[in-house]
């Protein structure tokens, strides 16, 4: 659509050093198709040698207009939209938009429900875990790991296909509930599971924590203070790898989180390796809250029975004239939530993920802004990577755990 | 509202004359445009370390103010939640920058300048972020259509390709 434009170094005098202008230093693009970047990310790196001086990141290749896009659907039909965002965390996703949608038509959610949310988001965050577990230690040529790694994400996948149908762009989580009922084989699975990842970390671990080249890799690379993490609007395990401990499910709990005991773990050293480890006992206490989840899961329905904003159930259609109405009133039309505005906010594997809805009156989101975890977490690198390697510069992409679906939009 | 929350809206309603409204236990203050840095400075001041979210909404064709902007900030140390709204006008949309006090906002703003044509005066390095930097228009704005792509049937196919914009050789 467009043309190529050239860029003279004139245009970029605001954002290099005085040095890259007179040519002692030089520019380099990394990416977009560079196989570090985790998607399409474009880095302009000015480097002294082997040092990078300054990096600039480049984003935007990956964006869809999921805002723009939201705004001219119903509630019920921007959900699916959600699920395109962090294509890591699609239950995470619905969550957070659920989440807003139900804070802002105050709308109640069964207890089972909920449960079910937590099970299946914190699996979503083990899955999403291993997804950066394995690429991360790719970057730093660690392969087998990543072929582990896959292995039990498929499992965890299998799961959300067992609920939802899908493995990835599940929608299972609705406003005021649930799709449906789990299936009966969904306990077990769990169960299964939950009992086989434990062993499984503990192979990765051996693999990795203690692995001399891992460590040269990550040890003391990529420091970031938590006072300049915090500026710089960093949250999730990035952040509290640098001291700060800081939980959306801990601090501000929704959906139950504050019945089930579970640790935020931190570490004060803010690099690479603490990334790492934070991230791997992150996976443990997510299986602590599955399963403590699973063990008092209630009984009871899974939607919620106002159904002017929840659609009836498929067995009451055929013997309630109210139901049916109701049913054709959501399919057709949606429903219209009440003026004004929500900002709520959830714990995905990456961080805050927080959604701003406003509505004035309509069946469909009169605005709809995603904040989304990676973008604040991106533009801390820079700082990250001042004065490191190339070498490094992947290491420090890798241990950020980008996902450029969630960074573009 | 939140007992820790109280004294510290308190505080920024004398300071900036203006009262604090709630919603779903929201709290949000509307904050005129020219004190926008003060009101951050402050805000910052009170322990709310963490710039959450900054965005904006359209109220086209509403002229006077035309745009909100949105910031939403966050407490990690006393673990409180606030908003600031600040009215923008249509013609000329302009904002002192915030950001030399939270370093995040500085993708944020331009991003609005990006989605929404909101200038930010004092900015660093305000250029589009998400769109190509030659893009035309501001997509987020309500007067900005909403593209989409004519599908392609076989018996359509050529008719469709001819007008249809694919990038210069």
């Amino acid at each position: 659509m467009t043309d190529l434009q050239e860029v003279t170094i004139d245009d970029l005098k605001h954002i290099v050093s005085e040095r890259a202008v007179n040519g002692e230093t030089m520019l380099l693009n990394m990416g977009p198709q560079h196989p570090s970047t985790h998607g399409v990310l474009r880095l302009l790196l000015e480097l002294d040698g082997e040092i990078v001086v300054s990096c600039i990141p480049d984003i935007g290749f990956l964006h869809t207009g999921i805002e723009k896009n939201m705004e001219a659907k119903t509630y019920q039909q921007a959900e699916v939209m959600t699920d395109r965002l962090d294509y890591l965390n699609t239950v995470g996703n619905n969550l957070a938009y659920t989440l807003a949608v139900e804070k802002l038509i105050d709308l109640d959610v069964p207890l089972r429900a909920q449960a079910i949310r937590v099970i299946l988001a914190e699996l979503q965050r083990i899955a999403s875990h291993l997804v950066w577990l394995a690429t991360a230690a790719l970057d730093v040529a660690a392969m087998s790991t990543f072929l582990y790694c896959f292995r039990e994400r498929e499992a965890v996948l299998d799961i959300l296909e067992l609920c939802s149908g899908q493995r990835m762009m599940t929608t299972y989580i609705r406003p005021g509930g649930l799709w449906r009922d789990v299936p009966v084989e969904f306990e077990k699975a769990v169960r299964d599971f939950i009992k086989m990842f434990p062993k499984r970390i503990d192979q990765y671990e051996a693999l990795l924590t203690r692995n001399p080249l891992f460590l040269d890799r990550t040890l003391g690379i990529g420091k970031i203070s938590g006072a300049d993490a915090l500026n710089f609007g960093m949250t999730g395990p990035g952040l509290r790898a640098s001291g700060v401990d800081w939980d959306l499910r801990k601090a501000r709990p929704y959906s139950g989180y504050e019945q089930y005991q579970f640790e935020v773990p931190t570490r004060p050293e803010g690099d690479v390796y603490a990334r790492y480890l934070v991230r791997i006992e992150e996976m443990h206490q997510s299986l602590k809250i599955v399963e403590q989840a699973l063990n008092k899961l209630p009984l009871g329905p899974v939607r919620s029975n106002n159904h002017k904003f929840v659609p009836p159930p498929r067995s009451e259609i055929g013997v309630s004239m109210e139901a049916l109405i109701h049913h054709f009133k959501l399919w057709t039309e949606g429903f219209n939530a009440p003026k004004g505005s929500v900002y709520s906010a959830v714990e995905s594997p990456r961080g805050e993920l927080g959604v701003y809805l406003e509505s004035d009156g309509d069946p469909k989101p009169y605005r709809v802004h995603w904040r989304t975890p990676s973008f604040d977490n991106l533009q801390a690198m820079p700082l990250m990577s001042k004065g490191v390697l190339v070498a490094d510069l992947v290491a420090i992409i890798g241990s950020v755990d980008i996902v450029l679906g969630d960074v573009d939009r | 509202m939140d007992k820790k929350l109280q004294p510290i809206v308190e505080k920024l309603e004398k300071a900036f004359g203006v009262t604090a409204s709630e919603y779903r236990g929201d709290v949000t203050l509307v904050i005129p445009a020219e004190k926008i840095v003060a009101a951050c400075e402050q805000v910052q001041g009170q322990g709310f370390e963490l710039l959450s979210a900054m965005t904006a909404v359209d109220y086209w064709p509403e002229e006077n103010p035309r745009f909100h902007v949105v910031y939403e900030f966050t407490s990690v140390s006393n673990n409180l939640r606030l908003e600031i709204r600040v009215p923008v006008p249509g013609v000329e949309p302009k904002l002192p920058t915030v950001s030399g006090i939270y370093r995040n906002a500085n993708w944020r703003e331009r991003e609005l300048w990006d989605m929404f044509g909101i200038k930010f005066a004092g900015h660093p390095d305000l250029r589009r972020i998400l769109m190509p930097a030659d893009w035309e228009g501001h997509p987020l704005r309500k007067d900005y259509p909403l593209g989409y792509e004519e599908p392609q049937f076989t018996f359509n196919f050529e008719e469709i390709d001819l007008r249809k914009p694919y990038a210069k050789e």
